[in-house]
């Protein structure tokens, strides 16, 4: 049994202090996800809150077929979509342009201005803070789905089908948006290390 | 996703990077692509970007709960509970 689940059990049998500890290992994602459907702050956190008072009133059972945390964010998923103003149904897939500029190749589709060279220094050029900081804003500017997937399967480090479980995405469109929301990241740090 | 059997160049290569990592190409398309790599140094060092992006992605450190926050939800379960209990029928 996972920590999670342990404090799970707890929770059920009344404890207090196991539902904060609950809460505080999951708030900041929950929250997080939340704001992808909801385009205020206070909503989001009426949704996260919404979300354990299922949990403890037991409307919600949870019955292990997956992790707690996806059980959670699915629930989470569903209240955000009737508070939101946003349905994340009508996800535009195709709308986001292509992961590099099309100017940086030729007519054959090889590279003219090829991706400078950073991964081997990353960290002496730019610093651990200051690309934790890059990557909140480049997070920050995507579009709600692009967000919300690129957040739950590489900053969370939800598998591929958890993600596509949260959100009802097909296995298909989970890539796109992930793709064009990491491109985008990846496009952002190098952003930051020509500033330089 | 790529038609043919025709070898893929850098403009395509970009487009595939997630399929790659995330193991969704065919096992075809897997070789081309690997192919490509083999003599590409700019789509090798996209790629390792590309990974080094998630690396760092995967870092970033979730916020605590704020001491009132966690007051909060603590008066909240408390009064969840209350509730409960008034609403359960009479034995």
């Amino acid at each position: 049994m996972d920590a999670d689940a342990r404090f799970l059990e707890r929770l059920r049998a009344g404890d207090e202090a196991a539902f904060v500890t609950l809460v505080a290992r999951h708030h900041d994602a929950m929250l997080r996800l939340a704001r992808t459907f909801v385009s205020s702050q206070a909503v989001a956190e009426e949704v996260v809150q919404d979300t354990w008072l299922g949990v403890v009133r037991g409307i919600e059972r949870f019955e292990g077929r997956s992790s707690l945390r996806t059980w959670l964010f699915t629930i989470l998923v569903n209240r955000a979509r009737s508070a939101g103003t946003r349905e994340a149904r009508s996800v535009a897939i195709g709308d986001a342009g292509p992961a590099v500029d099309r100017a940086r190749f030729d007519e054959t589709g090889h590279w003219i201005s090829p991706p400078e060279r950073w991964v081997e220094d990353v960290e002496d050029r730019l610093g651990a803070a200051e690309l934790a900081a890059r990557i909140r804003a480049a997070l920050a500017g995507m579009p709600p789905r692009q967000r919300a997937v690129v957040t739950l399967h590489d900053v969370d480090g939800l598998r591929g089908d958890e993600v596509c479980e949260v959100l009802e995405l097909s296995p298909a469109n989970q890539r796109v948006l992930l793709h064009r929301g990491r491109s985008h990241l990846r496009q952002a740090l190098e952003d930051a290390f020509e500033e330089r | 996703m790529l038609i043919g059997r025709r070898e893929v160049v850098c403009e395509e290569v970009v487009e595939l990077v997630t399929d790659y990592l995330e193991g969704a190409l065919s096992r075809s398309e897997r070789r081309r692509f690997e192919r490509h790599l083999a003599g590409c140094p700019h789509c090798t060092e996209y790629l390792a970007q590309m990974r080094e992006t998630i690396r760092l992605a995967g870092r970033l450190v979730p916020e605590d709960l704020s001491p009132q926050m966690r007051q909060e939800f603590s008066e909240l379960f408390r009064r969840w509970r209350e509730e409960e209990g008034d609403a359960a029928p009479e034995p």
